[in-house]
């Protein structure tokens, strides 16, 4: 075994353990934390795929926002935990029937020798890994490239719209009310006798 | 040596770890969603795996498309959360039931 099959066991042990701890917590803050967890270490392992941009990205884009985005959810809404806690276990024994036969599928598929065998071509190094993926991008990949541009807009304005108050927030006036405004709203004239000076 | 084997069981054992996830945590919401972050990052180690061992850098780029539509999914997911929270004072998943009615 050379250095870096060591850094994969450790990478992914933690990886595999960090993801239990993520299903697994009773305060939904901790399994955001070890989420981030998974996230490091699955960026640890997608380095040692020279993958350098989209482990680089994967630390910056989830760990930097969704996570925290996450985190600012969880700690906003006064969740009741004890009632989504009940009855938590009461499906695990058929959950883990499916996954554990889901995994020995995938365990029979990729212990096919094809796989096994497999040497690592790599992308050619002469350039580095940034630029291949921004070569490739705006060239080949440029309408999907907008697309997800689009698709992120779309995912701003609607986060906006959908969690927008419909109370006032600002004190701006609005024109609609503004024209609708007649004399007597404004000033109101009092009749009354002048006082005398005691 | 590690091989392609290794990454794409990885991959898999993450995956059944998320099924189960969304199994335990049915109630839950915000924890369905993070049970699905988790799916998508199995399948994304799978596909740099294999751009890797292939030497096919489109890989890559499709892992690049993931994430970008996986924040938005979760920006506008937990968007929804509040919205449910905000309206239903919960975040139960058998709480959520007005249409019936």
């Amino acid at each position: 075994m050379i250095f870096t099959d060591y850094l994969f066991y450790l990478f992914s042990s933690i990886l595999v353990l960090a993801s239990l701890r993520v299903i697994t917590a009773n305060n939904p803050v901790y399994s955001a934390l070890s989420l981030v967890l998974a996230f490091f270490s699955a960026a640890g392992i997608w380095l040692l795929l020279h993958a350098e941009f989209l482990a680089i990205a994967l630390v910056l884009v989830y760990v930097g926002a969704v996570m925290v985005l996450f985190l600012f959810v969880v700690m906003m809404l006064d969740i009741n935990i004890e009632a989504l806690k009940q009855r938590f276990w009461s499906y695990f024994p058929v959950a883990l029937l499916i996954a554990l036969l889901f995994i020995f599928e995938i365990y029979l598929v990729v212990t096919d020798k094809f796989f096994s065998s497999l040497d690592p071509v790599g992308i050619p190094l002469e350039k580095s890994n940034t630029h291949s993926i921004g070569s490739v991008l705006y060239t080949d990949y440029l309408l999907p490239f907008q697309v997800a541009a689009v698709i992120l807009l779309v995912a701003i304005i609607s986060a906006i719209v959908l969690t927008m108050h419909g109370k006032k927030s600002h004190k701006a006036i609005d024109p609609k009310d503004q024209i609708k405004v007649n004399r007597n709203d404004r000033v109101r004239v009092v009749k009354m006798k002048s006082e005398k000076k005691k | 040596m590690v091989t392609l084997s290794h990454y794409l069981f990885l991959g898999g054992i993450l995956f059944a770890i998320s099924i189960l996830g969304i199994f335990l945590n049915r109630k839950n919401i915000i924890l369905i969603l993070m049970a699905i972050e988790l799916m998508l990052l199995a399948v994304n180690i799978n596909f740099i795996a294999f751009s890797h061992f292939l030497g096919d850098l489109s890989g890559q780029i499709f892992v690049f498309f993931i994430l970008t539509v996986a924040a938005a999914e979760s920006a506008i997911g937990l968007a929804i959360i509040i919205l449910i929270f905000r309206n239903y004072k919960s975040i139960n998943v058998a709480d959520v039931n007005r249409l019936k009615e």
